[in-house]
């Protein structure tokens, strides 16, 4: 149980909160996750002087700005590779990769691939709106066929990716989806992936009101959680390849992969001490800089 | 400060200028570099991935330049001095975070082994016709800086300077090599660690609750520190305040950008480094550099056989340009003469800066080779009969 001090919101400490109010809409799911997000990190117990977070461009771009951690907010679709930098200079940083699902799946959707595929230590938070939110409403690669989008005006015809399998085929050790009316279970998955070893993705489908739900007569924040709730069925360990989403059907959420294959970094010293044995020096000197 | 003489290798080598480029980072204190294959500057990743793990580093090949300009950076924040190493279509793709490093105030080396262009043009040969994109590259108003070698032993000791200067102003810095000197072979004197000055970061030490990661401090180059020092800053590419915060007004844009700018135009007469020979009594002025400032040494010597009154002037800092030099030359020169392997792009520079005063003749090469020394000569003969 959280120790409440019921005049400060238990997550307040982890917030910025000289940079409220928040730019997102009414309705919007990002500070939703970001609410389970801060929860997770209390529940965990975490040293958040050991925690780095970092964003790309987009509505869950923004997330790096308010967030009291040590925060860096990169450009569009890049936040996986200066993550995989920053992680691999200071191996003992959790590094946290926070953003939506524009910028993680298409301008970066080659870093992710890869990402998955070295297995770096990285936590990756997807937050999936299915459009580009940021711009006005775009067609994402992540849109389900049929949506009505700014510039797919009569109906998108592309076929959507499903971003669970995209990352299962590329070998994330730990792949969960949840929604934004589910912030326990997100929470919990969140805790999860700081105990796994290697590249994690959760999934978070949220709602744009503003842009996504209003253009497909969805109805507002709360009649999509109404949605999220009848629609979601949990499905742990379901194969990747069947929880691709619809336009109006059922989601299919949980947690989906957990395995255990060796990470970037390990692999990396293995390597080396096999080929180099003692003329390996593993410690980087990274004082040396700081004079 | 001194070198880590882990990363030294002290001694008198045989090598090439991309592996003295490399040895050059080594000493400096790099630790880090993200790379993508390019040539003709893989041989640099190539040495620095067989010595990194030997020193206390690390090396990672990226999916394409765009990963690996912003995994450097990525390092930088994680405490690494870091650098990343490409060719011209490799370098347009790291123009988005040129601007970024810019921005954020990063501190960090991208070398560019420049080769014929446009598009994929000429992988295996040399230009040096990416010396405007190095300036402007990235969109917005900011400032670099540009370094040019023109031997493996300056490859050496330049690739430390760049780090050096990186750090000093916390600015990405081009180190703008070309295919011949990155693939000449001399001799390179490396010398003992304790003879080597690595400028350290400018790190920060106030304590967390005085900490402005933006402040300048009326120095104009805020201190830095880095993630998992307990100060949670926050790091962004919008225009943004001195806590760091995003501010979306034109007073923070005018603060900011201006700081930007003025941190390295002031400190210019301090950054610009010149090689310059004969210029107190020069009626003819060449302006050179890179591996052209080796050819057109010898047309000034076949120029001065003929009594001609030559100056050189080689820039081994391109960029910021030194408006001042030229233009006090220009007040007593009769012409400037500007060999380099494009059509036309550090002489205009040369032709704003002299202001009238003196002719500017340019001696474009398209690239590919470098220029007969006579193409040289005879546009300082014909510039010196006018």
């Amino acid at each position: 149980m959280l120790n409440v001090d019921d005049t400060v919101n238990p997550v307040e400490p982890l917030l910025r909160t000289d940079r409220m109010p928040h730019i997102w809409c009414p309705g919007c799911g990002i500070g939703t996750t970001v609410n389970a997000f801060s929860r997770a990190l209390i529940d965990s117990k975490l040293d958040l002087q050991s925690l780095a977070l970092v964003s790309g461009i987009g509505c869950t771009g923004r997330v790096a700005g308010y967030v009291k951690l040590d925060s860096f907010h990169t450009t569009h679709g890049r936040a996986i590779p200066f993550a995989t930098g920053l992680k691999l200079a200071n191996p003992k940083l959790s590094v946290i990769v926070y953003s939506g699902d524009g910028d993680l799946s298409a301008i970066g959707g080659n870093h992710l691939i890869h990402a998955a595929r070295r297995n770096i230590n990285l936590k990756v938070i997807c937050v999936n709106n299915l459009i580009y939110a940021m711009t006005g409403g775009q067609t994402a690669p992540t849109t389900p066929g049929h949506a009505i989008t700014s510039t797919n005006p009569y109906g998108t015809f592309e076929p959507a990716f499903n971003l669970p399998h995209l990352v299962d085929a590329a070998g994330a050790v730990y792949i969960a989806r949840w929604t934004t009316f589910h912030v326990r279970q997100l929470a919990r998955s969140i805790s999860e992936a700081f105990d796994k070893k290697g590249f994690s993705f959760i999934e978070v489908i949220s709602p744009c009101p503003t842009l996504y739900q209003r253009r497909n007569k969805m109805g507002d924040g709360l009649d999509t959680m109404k949605y999220y709730k009848e629609k979601s069925k949990v499905k742990h360990g379901a194969p990747t390849s069947e929880v691709g989403l619809t336009l109006n059907g059922e989601i299919a959420v949980g947690k989906f992969v957990d395995r255990d294959r060796p990470d970037y970094q390990s692999m990396m010293r293995a390597q080396y001490v096999e080929s180099l044995g003692e003329r390996y020096m593993e410690e980087p000197e990274m004082e040396c800089v700081c004079g | 400060m001194r070198a880590d003489p882990h990363g030294v290798l002290t001694g008198t080598h045989f090598i090439d200028g991309d592996h003295a480029c490399c040895e050059g980072a080594l000493a400096a204190g790099a630790r880090f570099a993200a790379g993508y294959p390019i040539t003709p500057s893989t041989e640099i990743v190539e040495r620095f991935a067989a010595r990194v793990p030997t020193v206390g580093g690390t090396f990672i090949q990226m999916e394409d330049e765009l990963a690996a300009s912003i995994t450097l950076q990525g390092a930088v924040w994680g405490g690494a001095k870091a650098f990343t190493v490409t060719s011209g279509p490799g370098f347009s793709l790291m123009m988005e975070h040129i601007g970024y490093a810019a921005m954020t105030e990063t501190p960090c080396v991208f070398v560019d082994v420049q080769r014929g262009g446009p598009s994929t043009g000429l992988p295996t040969l040399p230009a040096q016709a990416d010396m405007m994109q190095a300036r402007w590259g990235s969109h917005g108003d900011y400032e670099i800086i540009a370094l040019c070698p023109n031997s493996p032993q300056e490859c050496f000791d330049l690739t430390i300077k760049a780090f050096n200067l990186a750090e000093e102003f916390r600015v990405p810095v081009m180190f703008m090599m070309d295919e011949v000197v990155g693939h000449m072979t001399e001799k390179v004197v490396i010398p003992p660690a304790d003879q080597i000055e690595v400028v350290p970061r400018k790190h920060t030490r106030r304590p967390i609750e005085d900490y402005l990661p933006y402040a300048s401090n009326g120095e104009l180059v805020p201190e830095m520190a880095h993630a998992g020092e307990g100060y949670k800053f926050h790091v962004t590419g919008l225009t943004h305040d001195e806590r760091g915060y995003p501010n979306m007004t034109p007073q923070t844009q005018d603060k900011l950008v201006r700081r930007l700018q003025n941190k390295i135009r002031g400190a210019s007469e301090r950054i610009c480094m010149f090689d310059e020979d004969g210029l107190h009594d020069a009626d003819i002025v060449v302006v050179s550099y890179g591996i052209t400032s080796r050819v057109a040494q010898r047309a000034i010597d076949m120029g001065r056989e003929r009594g001609l009154k030559i100056g050189k002037l080689r820039l081994i800092t391109a960029w910021p340009f030194s408006d001042h030099n030229i233009l006090e030359l220009a007040a007593r020169v009769k012409a400037f003469v500007v060999p380099e392997l494009n059509l036309g792009q550090m002489v205009r520079e040369v032709e704003r800066a002299a202001q009238g005063k003196a002719r500017t003749v340019a001696v474009p090469h398209a690239g590919g080779g470098v220029h007969d020394p006579a193409e040289i000569l005879n546009a300082i003969v014909e510039a010196s009969r006018c």
